[in-house]
């Protein structure tokens, strides 16, 4: 199991880097792992899909899909993916420490 | 991460349900995992991408060893409506969207949507037939130019 430093706080991450324990995840952490996959600044708007995601994750116990964060976090596809060029659901997942969500859609 | 796939370009040349969606599919996961994506349409694809004809895309139930009953069966009146609501209401519960609402998510995702130009010609088809997300009808050769540096998928 690979281990990351964000914040000053060591975590364990999985070979793709997503968060094995989402507890372990906070707030500060997301724009230092942000910055890692080269989005500079997290907007208000990247932080409204973060939020969702992490939300969603703690609700359901599932990162959503694209075309659920379409539909219910009140931010359109086309900004999902001009917010997260390499993947909205992939890389908000990231950012906010919970699971790589699984799916084909 | 350098001998990862960077750029598809994937080809749907069927009108059935069965030939329209795992292309769909693939272009919608290239780009989730932050894959450049293009689509070309090509001969029966085209309905895909027709405004009028992609509300009602069917399975086809003639022809289709894959469904497991006798062919005569599948050319009964009905059958194949029959076997595309049943179809689309097992993707519904999966989270599969319908063709139209698919194929604009797709656009939305950043994903080129191309007709093929000789086959909107031999259908006499013109752009006003097709979905305003349409990027454009361009010919064989433009899609590879298109298409360069990446990998190519026919469907």
């Amino acid at each position: 199991m690979a281990t990351a430093t964000y914040d000053g706080v060591e975590v364990e991450v999985n070979d793709e880097g997503f968060f094995t324990d989402p507890s372990a995840w906070r707030e500060e952490m997301a724009p230092i792992i942000a910055k890692e996959m080269g989005i500079d600044e997290l907007t208000p708007d990247h932080w409204r899909v973060i939020r969702f995601v992490r939300d969603r994750y703690l609700e359901t116990g599932g990162g959503p899909t694209v075309r659920v964060l379409g539909k219910t976090s009140g931010v359109t596809v086309k900004e999902l993916y001009r917010l997260f060029p390499k993947g909205p659901a992939k890389e908000a997942a990231k950012i906010a420490g919970i699971p790589k969500p699984v799916g084909c859609i | 991460m350098t001998d990862s796939i960077q750029k598809i370009s994937i080809i749907i040349s069927q009108g059935s349900l069965e030939g329209i969606y795992p292309g769909l599919i693939m272009a919608n996961g290239a780009r989730a995992e932050g894959i450049d994506a293009n689509l070309f349409f090509t001969f029966f694809g085209l309905d895909a991408i027709n405004k009028v004809r992609h509300e009602h895309i069917k399975l086809s139930s003639v022809g289709n060893p894959g469904l497991h009953f006798p062919t005569w069966l599948g050319g009964f009146p009905g059958v194949s409506k029959i076997m595309t609501q049943y179809m689309e209401s097992k993707m519904e519960k999966l989270d599969i969207p319908p063709i139209p609402e698919f194929i604009e998510m797709i656009s939305d995702t950043g994903a080129g949507l191309y007709a093929c130009k000789a086959s909107v010609d031999l259908f006499g088809m013109s752009k006003d037939d097709f979905i305003d997300q349409l990027d454009g009808i361009i010919t064989v050769g433009d899609f590879y130019q298109l298409a360069s540096g990446g990998q190519m998928l026919f469907t």
